[in-house]
């Protein structure tokens, strides 16, 4: 029962509280950092469906578009098909691989400045500080009782954090189809089901992630700082206190002086716990609830700077560098510790990667053959003594137009194709076919050769798009014939 | 148990106050929402309990008020498929057999219709692959014993092959020559039918086969032995041998005849069915284009 008695110990609970947390606003370098950041990443996260990109006749135009329904990704020039999916897979490997890059060189930078889920509760934070105040303001409207300015606020910081939901969610669904056609619906009540209960969910989750949950999401949801502990070394860019130079903190310096104390630099202002939008205090040292937005070195700079003491107390230091200077020498180039054998390595996986990719999307084709034998029957006896194998032959246009493709046969020289559209009078060394633009035909096609032939031969069937010289396609397949011992008896 | 509390040196946080043989437990505390998530998911699962089959009892499982069976959900989705294949059907059965590969789209949805009911109600005997086997024609050849169009197929389909109950089956019947002919006789035949099938040269014995054939097998199996459709008598000639090529099968086949069957289907299946089933077998390959209305009854002998 003594799980019970947790719960209901006061002294010691099993969960506690969310322990508010009002940051107080900070201008810095690293705080114009995060708007110029914050910028770039919500205008190419809306601006980016609206942007058109000329297809032709067959092909949607949106510059950027994932769709579902035809199973096609659009990117700019590049139209990706579900089996060249490896692409997207290398785009994501490269993303993981840049991470780790980032992750040795910067340490948490992407958590501080990029992650949607900093942005958000940033944009969230700012809407907060327009309507309750600023931090003090936010702790007493927290502690007041409620009443009707209390009321007013809640209900429209709670709406505009709402609307942004709103607007994100209703942002994403554009990747997804033609963005100005599903703006007309979706303004209707046209658009499918399927786009209101996206938006739904995503207001949903904006609004408990940006606005409720907050640094929550970091410390106990989010995979990526766990991971992080291990990715980061000591040559890693992490935001440091430097206690051999702050400590022992004095709040009254004067009165200290007085009394023969030894002071550090921190005067215990607090101002690096104020500022912080994960509420911790970084003088504890590195962990887990730090994402390194460095708002605390902005705060910390200010202090410094209006006490006339070097700025810095509070800095991007690596544990090498903070050894280093705490021993009384002076830290590494940044140069030096930005280029290292594990960033080096981190960075040539990820380029060799990138550039894999790039030569394979130069080399890629747009005209793709693929042939089956139908293995029941294996083969069939013909009237006048020939012996046919019947193929499944599908032939992928990935060119936005139609095109007619000349199927031809090499090898098997007396052997002779149709398709199910011909008959085997019509039957030749090559066969035209009419394939629609952007699409997959599948068709069957009959072989037929003279019954004299080894039991299993080898030959390929090519695929070459008629007007024009691009590269076809060709595949290797067999025909089968009887077993030799039928025929003599 | 509280007693024993104590704040840890090392991180500066209190334990919960068990110990086992030495190891403490330090209590981070849960954020509360995540308490409130878990007894939200135990909500969730009583919800769930009370809507859906779920306490195992004596006969089946308790229904849950929403009534849902995987039975059910398959039912609906079986019935949802049925009823978008509809305006398929319609058009298929609006259609003439014979004009039913004018339309592509809707011959390719016969063929795949077809492909389903095959695999039903015609494997037994035709095999999976519709290659037939000894007895049962090979339907993906180019060899027809009564035709290979759409509207042949799909009359044989319907009304079957020497059908004892029906009248409007194909039918027809080689006599058994076992006491017609004498043994020898009979092998000369059989040396005949292998001459003119490319299955050995000509010899005496195919000599005196071909007088013998010419008397007793050509009315049906035409002068020059390449067959005739209206009686489904198969073509001596080519490649194809229903019941086996070697002497020892066609000495058979004369001396106690054949009599494959084949039940017919209008009873069974719906003319829809049938014409898909006809489109199937017509797409595997030996299908015949032209419509053959009347089958000329002996083609001029071409053959030097």
């Amino acid at each position: 029962m003594s799980g019970l008695e947790g719960l209901i110990d006061p002294g010691s609970p099993l969960y506690e509280k969310r322990k508010g947390v009002y940051p107080k606003a900070v201008d810095g370098f690293f705080r114009r950092l995060k708007w110029v950041v914050m910028a770039v990443t919500l205008a190419i996260y809306y601006v980016t469906p609206w942007l058109r990109w000329e297809r032709g006749p067959y092909s949607p135009d949106q510059a950027v578009l994932v769709d579902l329904a035809h199973r096609r990704f659009y990117m700019f020039a590049i139209e990706i098909w579900p089996h060249e999916f490896y692409y997207v897979a290398g785009l994501l490997v490269m993303a993981g691989i840049g991470l780790f890059l980032v992750t040795s060189a910067v340490g948490r930078a992407w958590c501080g400045y990029a992650c949607p889920q900093t942005v958000w509760t940033d944009v969230f934070q700012h809407v907060e500080r327009a309507i309750d105040g600023d931090r003090n303001a936010q702790v007493r409207l927290a502690n007041a009782p409620w009443g009707f300015e209390k009321i007013v606020k809640r209900v429209s910081k709670h709406g505009v954090w709402l609307v942004i939901g709103v607007l994100t969610g209703g942002a994403w669904i554009f990747y997804f189809a033609d963005a100005p056609t599903l703006m007309r619906s979706f303004l209707k009540g046209e658009a499918p089901l399927i786009a209101y209960s996206t938006v739904g969910i995503l207001t949903v989750t904006t609004y408990i992630f940006g606005g409720l949950m907050r640094e929550q999401v970091c410390i106990y949801m989010c995979p990526w700082p766990r991971i992080q502990t291990a990715m980061l070394d000591e040559k890693s860019l992490i935001v440091t206190y430097k206690d051999w130079r702050g400590e022992p903190r004095t709040h009254g310096v004067k009165k200290a002086a007085e009394d023969g104390l030894k002071t550090g630099d921190c005067i215990d202002c607090t101002q690096c716990v104020q500022v912080c939008p994960t509420g911790i205090d970084i003088r504890e040292g590195a962990q887990i609830g730090c994402i390194t937005c460095a708002l605390c070195i902005d705060a910390c700079d200010k202090v410094m700077t209006q006490l006339g003491r070097p700025r810095g107390l509070i800095d991007y230091c690596t544990l090498d560098d903070a050894a280093v200077e705490k021993a009384g020498g002076t830290a590494n180039p940044i140069l030096k510790t930005l280029l290292r054998p594990r960033t080096l390595a981190y960075l040539s996986i990820w380029a060799a990667i990138g550039f894999a990719m790039l030569f394979s999307f130069g080399q890629r084709t747009r005209l793709d053959l693929s042939v089956q034998q139908d293995r029941n029957p294996i083969y069939v006896q013909l009237s006048d003594g020939a012996i046919r194998n019947n193929y499944t032959v599908k032939v992928r246009n990935m060119e936005a137009r139609p095109r007619t493709v000349a199927l031809g046969i090499s090898g098997m020289d007396a052997a002779k194709i149709w398709t199910q559209d011909g008959t085997r009078e019509t039957a030749a060394r090559s066969v035209e076919v009419n394939v629609a633009p952007d699409s997959v035909l599948k068709v069957r096609l009959f072989v037929a050769a003279p019954r004299n032939g080894p039991e299993r031969q080898p030959f390929e069937l090519s695929a070459q798009a008629l007007g024009s010289d691009e590269k076809g396609d060709s595949d290797a397949t067999q025909f089968e014939r009887p077993e030799k011992e039928e025929e003599e008896e | 148990m509280v007693e024993n509390k104590r704040i840890d040196e090392a991180t500066g946080t209190q334990t919960v106050g068990h110990e086992w043989d030495g190891i403490e437990e330090l209590n981070t505390p849960l954020p509360r929402w995540w308490l409130l998530t878990f007894y939200a998911c135990i909500l969730w699962a009583v919800g769930y309990v009370i809507f859906y089959p779920a306490l195992p009892m004596l006969e089946s499982a308790t229904r849950g008020v929403s009534g849902w069976t995987s039975r059910g959900q398959l039912a609906a989705e079986m019935d949802a498929e049925a009823s978008r294949k509809t305006t398929i059907t319609a058009a298929v059965a609006g259609m003439p057999v014979e004009l039913l590969a004018s339309n592509k789209k809707l011959m390719q949805s016969a063929i795949e219709g077809g492909r389903a009911a095959f695999k039903v109600h015609c494997v037994q005997c035709h095999g999976s692959g519709a290659s037939g086997s000894k007895g049962y024609p090979n339907l993906n050849d180019d060899d027809w014993l009564w035709g290979g169009d759409l509207a042949t197929l799909d009359y044989t389909i319907t009304h079957g092959v020497r059908n004892p109950d029906h009248n409007e089956t194909r039918s027809s019947q080689m006599p058994a020559f076992g006491g017609v002919l004498t043994n020898a006789e009979i092998a000369s035949v059989v040396s005949y039918v292998r001459s003119i099938s490319d299955q050995q040269k000509p010899d005496t014995a195919s000599a005196r086969g071909a007088a013998l054939f010419a008397t007793n097998c050509s009315q049906c199996h035409g002068t020059d032995g390449a067959g005739g459709r209206e009686f489904g008598a198969p073509n001596l000639t080519d490649a194809i041998w229903l019941y086996g090529g070697d002497r020892a099968a066609i000495a058979q086949t004369i001396r106690k005849s054949r009599f494959g069957v084949m039940p017919r289907w209008d009873n069974r299946l719906d003319p829809v069915t049938i014409k898909m089933l006809a489109a199937y077998v017509h797409s595997l390959g030996g299908g015949e284009a032209a419509p053959a209305a009347v089958p000329a009854t002996a083609a001029p002998d071409v053959r030097p």
